[in-house]
Order: C-alpha cells, then sequence, then structure tokens
C-alpha cells in the first residue's frame, strides 16, 4: 500500500539540517504502522513526505502502486486517497463542522451537497459528535476539533489514514476520546500511519512500530517485541526516558 | 459616607471629569469655528450661503420657440397645454406651450425665434454633477482596483518567476512615484499615444475619464495587492495543508479557504485605501475631468463664495468616504466568522 525506498530530505533554513537519510518503510494493507522517535527525528517529515507535503529530494515512495516523485503523477489524485490529521487539527475555521466534512467531497469527489451531507452526518454520529454539525470549530474543544479532523478526512473514503502527532496538542483528559475514534478505525481494518509519543496506543493498537533517531530509521518490529525486547541501545535510552 | 450626601467631590471622582472634558470638547469646536467667524469678519468676507444651494439644485427656464415664420392659425386648449399652430408660406407647425405662459394670441404675425411660451424644470446643478463624476470614478477605479491588486497579490506570492517578478516591479514602480506624474504619463504619454493609434484606426478617441480611471485603479491596485499578499500570508500555512491533503488544487484552495479568510482580515485596510482613493480623485481636475474638485473650483470662479464652497466640497468628499467605511462595517459585520 505504502512504500517508501531510500527517502532522503534535506531542509535548508538557517542551517543544513539532514531531517530523513535513506529512510525505507512499507505499510501493508489493513496495517496500523506507529512511527515513533524523539523530536527532531524525522518522523513527522516521513509522513508530510508521503503525501508530498513535503517533496522527498531523493529515493522512491509508492502509494498503492503509484510514484508520487514521478513528475507525472498528478498528486491530486493521490492525496483524494490519503486522509491526513495534523497536530494543530487545522479545521477551516470560516465553516462550521458540518461545511468542513462535505466541502471536499463536492468540490474534489463531485459528490452532490445532499449526499455530502447524508455522509457527513454518518461520520459525525461515528465520531460522537452528531450535535455539533452546526457548530464552527472555534467553538469546540480541542478534543472535539481533532475527531472532526478525523471526520474530515474519512468523508474522502481514503484508503490510507496519516496521522501527524493527533494528541499532541491536547489537553490530557481529551486525548482518549482521540485515541477511541482511532482504535475504532484500526479494528476496522483501515490502514494507518501514525506518528505518535502516545505508548500505550502503539502498544495496544500496532501491527509494527518503527522507531526513528537523527533522520534514520533505527528499529522495526511489531510491538511486543518492540517494547519488551528492544535491540538497539537507542531504542533501550528513548524507551528508559519515556516509559 | 451616607446616602443623600452626594457632594461636589464625590461627583467630580465619578462622573465629573467626563461632563468637563465633554464640555471642554464642545467648547474647542465653537471656539475654533467662532474664530474663524470673526477673522473672515475681519477681512470683511461676507458669508453668502444662500447662493450655495443653487449649485446643487436650480429652476431652469426653457423657452419654447417657433421655428418658422407665419401667423399663429389656431389656440387649441389641451388640459393645461394650449396647441397652437403657426402657418407660414406653404408650411405649417404645431407646438404645445403650457397655458398659463402663452405669449401669443390668434392672428399674431410671428417670425422664427419667437418665443410662444416657457415652462420651468428643475436641473441638478455643477456641484451634484462634479459628484457624480467623482463617485463615478472612485466606483469604477476601486472595482478595477480590486481584481487588478488581487491578481498582483496572488502572483506575488506565486513560485513563478515572470508572475512574482512581473508583480513586483509593477508595485515598486507604481508605489515609488507621485500619482500626480502618474495622472500626467497616463493622460499625456499613454493618452496622446492610445488615441493616435485609435485615430489611425479609425476609431473614437477615449474620453479623459478613462485615463483617470485607469490611473487611479492601476494606483489603488498596487496598494490592494500588498494589503491582499499580507491577507493571505496571515492565514495560517496549516489552512492549506489541509485542504491540500484532501486533495483540492492550489486554485481550489484559494478560493474555497485562504481566500474567504483572508478577506476579512483585509476589509479593514482595504477600507483605508479606498478612502484614499476616493480622496485622490481630487487631482483629475488638472487632465480635464470635471470631478468635484475642479466643479468646485469653476463655481468659485463665478461666484467668488470661496469659503463656503470650499466647505461643502469637503463636506461632500466626507458624506462619500463616510459612507464607504459605514459599508464596509456592514460587510465586516456580515462576514464575522460564527456570527
Amino acid at each position: 500500500m505504502v512504500r517508501a525506498e531510500n527517502v532522503y530530505k534535506t531542509f535548508y533554513t538557517t542551517q543544513k539540517i539532514e531531517a530523513l537519510i535513506d529512510v525505507s518503510c512499507r505499510v501493508d494493507k489493513g496495517e496500523v504502522v506507529v512511527i515513533i522517535g524523539p523530536s527532531g527525528s524525522g518522523k513527522s517529515t516521513i509522513l508530510r513526505c508521503l503525501n508530498m507535503l513535503e517533496k522527498a529530494d531523493k529515493g522512491h515512495i509508492h502509494i498503492d502502486g503509484v510514484d508520487i516523485l514521478d513528475h507525472k503523477t498528478n498528486i491530486n489524485k493521490v492525496r483524494e486517497e490519503m486522509g491526513m490529521v495534523f497536530q494543530s487539527f487545522n479545521l477551516f475555521r470560516h465553516k462550521t463542522v458540518l461545511g468542513n466534512l462535505t466541502l471536499a467531497q463536492t468540490v474534489v469527489r463531485k459528490r452532490s451537497k445532499k449526499e455530502a451531507a447524508e455522509k457527513a452526518m454518518a461520520l459525525l454520529e461515528k465520531v460522537g459528535m452528531p450535535e455539533k454539525a452546526e457548530a464552527y470549530p472555534d467553538n469546540l474543544s480541542g478534543g472535539q476539533q481533532q475527531r472532526v479532523a478525523i471526520a474530515r478526512a474519512l468523508a474522502m473514503d481514503p484508503k490510507v489514514m496519516l496521522f501527524d502527532e493527533p494528541t499532541s496538542a491536547l489537553d490530557p483528559e481529551m486525548i482518549g476520546e482521540v485515541l477511541d475514534v482511532m482504535k475504532t478505525l484500526a479494528l476496522e481494518g483501515m490502514t494507518m500511519v501514525v506518528v505518535t509519543h502516545e505508548m500505550g496506543f502503539a502498544r495496544e493498537v500496532a501491527d509494527r512500530v518503527i522507531f526513528m533517531d537523527e533522520g534514520q530509521v533505527v528499529e522495526v518490529g511489531p510491538p511486543e517485541h518492540f517494547f519488551k525486547n528492544p535491540t538497539h541501545d537507542r531504542t533501550k535510552l528513548f524507551l528508559s526516558q519515556i516509559l | 459616607m451616607t446616602k443623600g450626601s452626594f457632594s461636589l467631590t464625590d461627583y467630580l471622582r465619578t462622573r465629573g471629569w467626563r461632563h468637563i472634558s465633554i464640555v471642554i470638547f464642545f467648547a474647542m469646536i465653537a471656539a475654533v469655528v467662532g474664530g474663524m467667524y470673526f477673522a473672515t469678519l475681519k477681512v470683511d468676507y461676507v458669508w453668502r450661503w444662500y447662493r450655495v444651494p443653487q449649485y446643487f439644485y436650480y429652476k431652469d427656464t426653457i423657452e419654447t420657440k417657433a421655428e418658422i415664420e407665419g401667423e399663429v392659425a389656431t389656440l387649441v386648449p389641451k388640459g393645461d397645454q394650449v396647441e397652437v399652430t403657426v402657418r407660414g408660406d406653404g408650411e405649417e407647425e404645431t407646438y404645445s406651450v403650457p397655458g398659463q405662459s402663452l405669449r401669443v394670441n390668434e392672428g399674431d404675425f410671428i417670425y422664427s425665434g419667437d418665443v410662444l411660451g416657457s415652462y420651468q424644470k428643475w436641473k441638478v446643478g455643477i456641484l451634484i454633477e462634479g459628484l457624480w463624476v467623482t463617485l463615478k470614478v472612485s466606483v469604477i477605479a476601486v472595482l478595477l482596483g480590486i481584481l487588478l491588486g488581487l491578481f498582483t497579490g496572488l502572483a506575488r506570492i506565486s513560485n513563478n518567476p515572470a508572475l512574482k517578478w512581473s508583480a513586483i516591479t509593477y508595485i515598486e514602480l507604481v508605489r515609488g512615484s507621485p500619482l500626480l506624474v502618474q495622472i500626467f504619463i497616463w493622460y499625456f504619454v499613454l493618452g496622446t499615444l492610445i488615441n493616435n493609434l485609435l485615430a489611425q484606426s479609425g476609431m473614437s478617441q477615449l474620453p479623459p475619464l478613462w485615463y483617470g480611471v485607469a490611473s487611479l485603479a492601476v494606483f489603488a491596485g498596487a496598494y490592494v495587492a500588498e494589503i491582499v499578499r499580507a491577507g493571505i500570508q496571515s492565514i495560517h500555512f496549516g489552512q492549506m495543508e489541509a485542504s491540500r491533503s484532501l486533495g483540492m488544487t492550489y486554485p481550489q484552495s484559494m478560493r474555497y479557504i485562504i481566500l474567504p479568510q483572508a478577506f476579512r482580515r483585509i476589509l479593514p485596510p482595504l477600507a483605508g485605501q479606498f478612502i484614499s482613493l476616493i480622496k485622490d480623485s481630487s487631482l483629475l481636475g488638472i487632465i480635464a475631468i470635471r470631478e468635484l474638485t475642479k466643479a468646485t473650483r469653476e463655481v468659485i470662479t463665478s461666484s467668488l463664495q470661496p469659503f463656503e464652497l470650499w466647505f461643502v466640497a469637503a463636506i461632500l468628499y466626507l458624506v462619500l468616504t463616510f459612507a464607504l467605511s459605514m459599508f464596509v462595517q456592514y460587510l465586516e459585520r456580515r462576514t464575522a466568522i460564527g456570527g
């Protein structure tokens, strides 16, 4: 489903930052892959490279068999099939919750207003907030906004969902409600790539865990192996610091 | 302190200073107006406000004149009107004039150009005409300025060097030279070129009004472009990322996500820019566009009442700019998020 091979990415801001160095990973259909690592390890960068919010400098990224780094690829078509959830929610502030969920459906998927609204209401039901359909994002709590953001991505019927630290900006008591929605999705067989610091979620839901540090993949493995018997010293150190 | 013993110091401490300040404000206004009035009396200026209304509206007498020579054959009353038939050397003409103003009798011999009757009609004065030209020029220039500014602003933030550098060149050129000079360039350089080319290809000339509109629109467009750019860049980049991640294209994201949010933020600076534009239109008099300021100057030449008329002109500009800022405030309230 998702295959990244030898991906490099360097940022030139005030200094040269090698964010990704020869990163390869794969995510199969129906799999939940959690990427963890210290801040600045490149885990968000690889996620953002997967739907071209950042353009990888070198390497190959195949999404559902399509090489997205190929110039001939229409990236918008690829993005239609990939949902993304951001750390800072990024709901459209000038639209109601319903408007957030229906806009891309009508503009990109060319669904009728009625069809889009029905889909939106079904998804709001699923994330547990149908009563907020007419509310504006600014009047919602962080947890509610993030659930709306998940519903907005799901409204496009994506084949893959990318989560970029979806709970990092939330108050502790709201993290649970968002993780619950994500667990439901995982159980339903959604292909998911999740960058997170929620080790509980990784242990419970992930099929595989990828540990990154300093722009490189250090260790990959199923969670039981990963949390109980990490092979690399860097992984051990990281786990000892956060657990 | 018990109830009812509200002393002067208590009054001063609570509402007193506010009331005194209000009184001071109006006293200052009165002093300025009064001082000015007495100063004009000292230099023997005679205020004649009663002469001003005629430049807004006046009664014009319109005379019906005979166009042929001959005898008044018949007078046929028809309601208020009388139909006068003049019969001359093998020709006959009928004129309709108001009965009260009839100046001829049956059998009178009249010459071509003789007045048969007259009526009075209200006409708009030169100041209203000038105000209308100012309004027309401003509205067209504002609309063109918005279009130009929007496209230039979008080009300014584009990654395409052709677009971006054209936008920067345009903005810097226009912002770096005086509007007065630009108006001269539009009229005397571009205007001469364009009108000559039009004449050579057998088409009619463009009146000065359009060069005036063009200079104002191009001038405002450069400033609007910078306002638009700042507005777009003030929208958090996450909004663009979110909409792109849903598969929307860049133009779709601009149209549905970024511009609607930017629009609300740029309304106040945009209003300021367009208020400037209305006031700047007063410069167009120099290229023979008879807008409000030029109309005022013409009236002063004939009436010799500069004091009254310059105040009137200022107030008329104030009416236009105030109406615009009210309209923008209404738009701001209407586009408020979550309203």
